[in-house]
């Protein structure tokens, strides 16, 4: 702020003040609106007379809806900013550019920190607006949820009003102007407008048609968790425990939405970065998968609670912490400490201490307030039967709970160097580290869905049971067995248990996914109105079949036998890189052997974005007919990096069969903005001599003289017969040659791409002894050449088959509970 | 006792079980100097590129091999080997962490964390590339 005396006294030629003018003023309303709401709505909760509790809930409606129109107004705002490159605001400056496709300028809006802060606020209006719109049976519970959600909202606008308090800045605000930021010497120009022709543009990684899509829905999941803490809170404050009927459906809606984002995520991961897969076990995939997790674990218990009135404390504790969890993830990924263990954290916006009092306003006072009601929280005194739904129910949901509390502990080893000052790192394996323990978590859950469904409440007779699992287990071993004989698990790598283990979850999950099924189609007989359960159970089973059969058969089709490389590098077994061979040379127009395939690097091009296509020919091998042969074209890109990075990212591409996808990414390619400056090297050779290259050896074998009927009339050609052999054992012919037009001499070379070779005959030494002359010149830049990793996943769309089934089950359940309040 | 409660004090002890196997695995951040002294264990290196050693890398001829040399900040150097393709912008990035081990006087590295300044902005740091702009 140190240019306000500059602002008054210069006048800046073209600036838009008034959009960022009003949106300044309404994050600050908003936040004096949600401090209105929250109290407001506080009062109307705790009122003991009909007539009090309307008048603060008049207040508070007001309030809430001021502050609602105050966060839409602000988003179209800064989207209005961002759309129509308004470089005079940071925000716009940072985030975007003049080039950008439109879908993209979404996803500028949410890239920053500020753009998704405002985005789950955006949200929490949406939901808080339907609160009150649904509120009519469940007023004084919707007082409670509308003032912890007013709360948050709160917090929120603290992080986006960007205001001074003496040194302490509060919050970031989006509608900062760039002079006033920045302490470029040419901000402070009167026409400094002029000067900037065009921001820095998005991140080139998140210019992907996911990235669109994913923020939203991610964050809608994240805002919805808010609901049910939010009756979570009301009814320990009023002791209270009849609000799991009501918060049911929003916690489907919020688990089923919630679940969409991180697979979309997964999606964006898959399709545009280049680690080979959808899931790395990233702090910032971690921190957003235990909240779902847990939310999971809660759905689960509240229904247990109300059929049986057991597992309100698991209930209480699970609604809690997965709101908790949310915003602990939000420190997590904003605060900048995963720094050293996460690739795609934010980094530090100067706010740690803010997002810090976020957390503890929210976890300190839940826990309290849950500890001193513990003892009220009363329970039914007998116990759960062995043979009963909600045994299994909650043992399922304990093992969620738990599955959650160590993928969180893990992630956040960095938060306890800080707290400790210890050194700890992630383990060598981090991927494996987790999946050789959540293996044994897919496998309880597979089965547990499966047979859930089946068990009554209170106890099940056995015969029954017993004899209507009979038909799922005959399908489930015959599925599996199919896959075990046709697809296989080639997962050989971390050894036997591992293995089994991998088998055993496999088995599971199609246990999961045929139990679920034929519930569904012969007990319900295929009703739509309480399918939501199986069907949710079907998706779920499907994700893990994806999961087991893609990641344990992932297989790997650059490998580099080729012979271009094989020497230069040390046995590849060793080595520590793991698979360092999974990166293949090709020259641009040569096909190249890759297993299943001859993959040839047909050529390239730059689409107006600056975006570089190589063109990758796949050829199956192995058919006869040609025009049969299973063939198809693939087009991986880079696209050169923006923000002041130099380098390119690389997006894979990937061709998608039912049963598997073919994923191909460029790793490096061959610039060739370089002037070539090597020089020819001569040497004197004879008929059967040989001269050496740095790979190998060329060979004279015959001088032909005039070979070539068709020359030009007139002329004489000289032509060399060589035979270029490299280390590797290849052959290649080359033939340069003189050609002589009376007085003219033209020299025509030759070229070996694959070996880097131009190859010139230049000149007769001495026709007597038969020495001639040749010139050899190796370069890098002769011949275009990219170096790429292919990969195939077997069976990946299993799993997003299964996400899809997943969140209609989600939508059916939430829907029949909807239903089933009016 | 319950029986929820027996499988729930089971299971926690399973996640404490796993827990503790799971620290088993862990690794830690050395120093250059501190990773010399333990050659072959897995360990973590914050470094950055030491630019007084020339970057080994040809594509042409192994795409798998790349070699430069590295600095922590108590100056310690070593030359790092890691078999696989050159991270776009490593030469940019202003920290490095390297997982792998000491092997004779290398580093074998198995994988590259690159922490750009500016590649999730919004850091101040990120602002000094100021626009290119002429001024008559």
């Amino acid at each position: 702020m140190n240019t306000s005396t500059n602002a008054a006294t210069v006048q800046f030629i073209g600036e838009h003040l008034l959009p960022g003018q009003i949106g300044y003023f309404l994050t600050i309303l908003s936040l004096v609106a949600s401090l209105v709401a929250t109290f407001a709505f506080a009062k109307a909760f705790y009122a003991k007379e009909m007539s009090a509790e309307n008048e603060w809930k008049r207040l508070a409606n007001i309030a809430f809806l001021i502050e609602s129109v105050s966060v839409f107004v602000c988003f179209i705002i800064l989207f209005y900013v961002i759309s129509n490159h308004q470089f005079e605001y940071k925000y716009a400056y940072m985030h975007s550019d003049k080039h950008m496709p439109t879908e993209y300028l979404l996803s500028c809006f949410w890239e920053g920190q500020e753009g998704s802060f405002l985005l789950w606020s955006f949200w929490h209006c949406v939901l808080g607006l339907l609160v009150i719109a649904r509120s009519k049976h469940w007023k004084n519970n919707s007082y409670g949820v509308m003032m912890v959600l007013n709360f948050t909202q709160f917090c929120l606008a603290t992080m986006v009003v960007g205001l001074y308090f003496f040194d302490f800045k509060l919050g970031s605000s989006p509608f900062v102007m760039l002079r006033t930021e920045m302490n470029w010497p040419i901000l402070s120009r009167p026409d400094y407008l002029q000067l900037i022709k065009d921001g820095t543009g998005l991140n080139t990684l998140l210019q992907n048609y996911w990235m669109v899509i994913h923020p939203p829905i991610l964050f809608l999941g994240f805002a919805s968790t808010s609901i049910p803490f939010g009756f979570a809170v009301a009814g320990l404050l009023k002791k209270k425990n009849d609000w799991m009927t009501t918060a049911l459906p929003w916690a489907t809606f919020s688990a089923g939405i919630l679940g969409l984002g991180i697979m979309m995520g997964a999606a964006w991961a898959y399709e545009s970065l280049t680690f080979g897969g959808y899931w790395a076990w990233d702090p910032v995939e971690n921190a957003s998968l235990v909240p779902w997790l847990t939310l999971v674990a809660a759905i689960h218990t509240a229904i247990i609670y109300r059929k049986t009135g057991t597992s309100l404390k698991a209930t209480y504790l699970f609604f809690g912490i997965s709101f908790l969890l949310v915003v602990y993830s939000t420190f997590l990924t904003r605060s900048g400490i995963l720094g050293d263990t996460s690739v795609h954290a934010f980094t530090d916006l100067g706010m740690n201490a803010q997002l810090l009092a976020f957390l503890v306003v929210m976890v300190v006072p839940y826990f309290t307030l849950f500890i001193v009601r513990y003892k009220s929280l009363t329970e039914p005194a007998k116990d759960d039967a062995v043979d009963s739904r909600e045994f299994w129910m909650l043992v399922g949901s304990l093992v969620l709970f738990l599955s959650a509390v160590v993928i969180i502990a893990i992630t956040s080893i960095p938060v306890f160097n800080k707290i400790f000052g210890t050194k700890i790192a992630p383990p060598e394996d981090p991927a494996f580290a987790h999946n050789q323990v959540q293996v044994f978590v897919a496998i309880i859950i597979g089965l547990l869905t499966g047979v859930g469904q089946y068990l009554k409440f209170k106890g099940t007779p056995g015969a029954s049971f017993w004899k209507s699992m009979r038909l799922p287990f005959v399908i489930t071993a015959i599925i599996s067995a199919v896959i075990f004989v046709f697809v296989g698990i080639g997962f050989t790598e971390k050894g036997v248990g591992f293995l089994a283990a991998l088998y055993l979850g496999t088995v599971a999950a199609v246990f999961g996914v045929v139990a679920n099924a034929h519930y569904w189609l012969v007990v319900l007989k295929g009703k739509m109105k309480s399918a939501g359960a199986s069907i949710g159970h079907i998706g779920f089973g499907l994700v893990l079949v994806g999961i087991f059969l893609s990641s344990s058969n992932k297989t790997v089709l650059s490998w580099n036998t080729t012979g271009i490389n094989v020497l230069q590098s040390n046995g590849s077994v060793k080595n520590p890189a793991g698979n360092p061979m999974e990166n293949i040379t090709l020259f641009e127009g040569i096909a190249t052997d890759m297993g299943k395939y001859n993959v040839t690097y047909v050529r390239d091009t730059v689409d107006k974005l600056e975006k570089k296509f190589f063109e990758l020919k796949f050829a199956a091998k192995g058919a006869k007919n040609e025009a049969a042969k299973d063939s198809f074209y693939l087009y991986p890109d880079v696209l050169k990096n923006n923000k002041g990075m130099e380098g390119f990212s690389a997006n894979p591409a990937s061709k998608h069969y039912w049963n598997k996808d073919i994923f191909v990414y460029v790793t490096s390619f061959q610039d060739h903005s370089n002037e070539d400056t090597i020089q020819f090297k001569p040497h004197n050779i004879k008929i059967g001599d040989s001269v050496f290259y740095s790979n190998g050896y060329v060979k004279l074998e015959k001088v032909l003289v005039n070979p070539n009927a068709h020359r030009p009339e007139g002329s004489n050609e000289l032509v060399l017969q060589l035979v270029v052999r490299s280390k590797e054992g290849l052959e290649y012919q080359a033939n340069p040659a003189i050609s002589l037009q009376g007085m003219n001499m033209r020299m025509v070379p030759d070229t070996i791409k694959a070996q880097n070779l131009i190859v010139n005959f230049n000149k007769v030494v001495d026709q007597q002894k038969g020495l001639l002359e040749i010139g050899i010149k190796e370069s890098s830049a002769l011949s275009n050449l990219i170096t790429l990793k292919v990969y195939e996943f077997p069976f990946i769309n299993v799993l997003w088959i299964g996400v899809i089934v997943m969140t209609m089950g989600f939508a059916l359940s939430t829907y029949a509970r909807v239903k089933k309040l009016k | 006792m319950k029986k929820t409660h027996i499988i729930l004090l089971v299971l926690i002890a399973v996640a404490i079980v796993v827990l503790i196997s799971y620290t088993g695995d862990l690794s830690s951040y050395e120093t250059v100097g501190s990773a010399k002294q333990k050659p072959g264990k897995f360990l973590n290196l914050i470094v950055k590129m030491d630019k007084s050693v020339p970057v080994e890398y040809d594509p042409v001829k192994d795409p798998n091999f790349l070699k430069f040399g590295v600095q922590d900040s108590l100056g310690g150097k070593i030359n790092v080997v890691y078999h696989n393709t050159m991270p776009t912008d490593m030469e940019k990035s202003e920290r490095l962490v390297l997982k792998g081990k000491v092997q004779g006087d290398v580093f074998e590295c198995s994988a590259i964390v690159l922490k750009c300044p500016s590649k999730y902005k919004d850091n101040p740091n990120a602002n000094k590339n100021q626009p290119v702009v002429f001024t008559n």
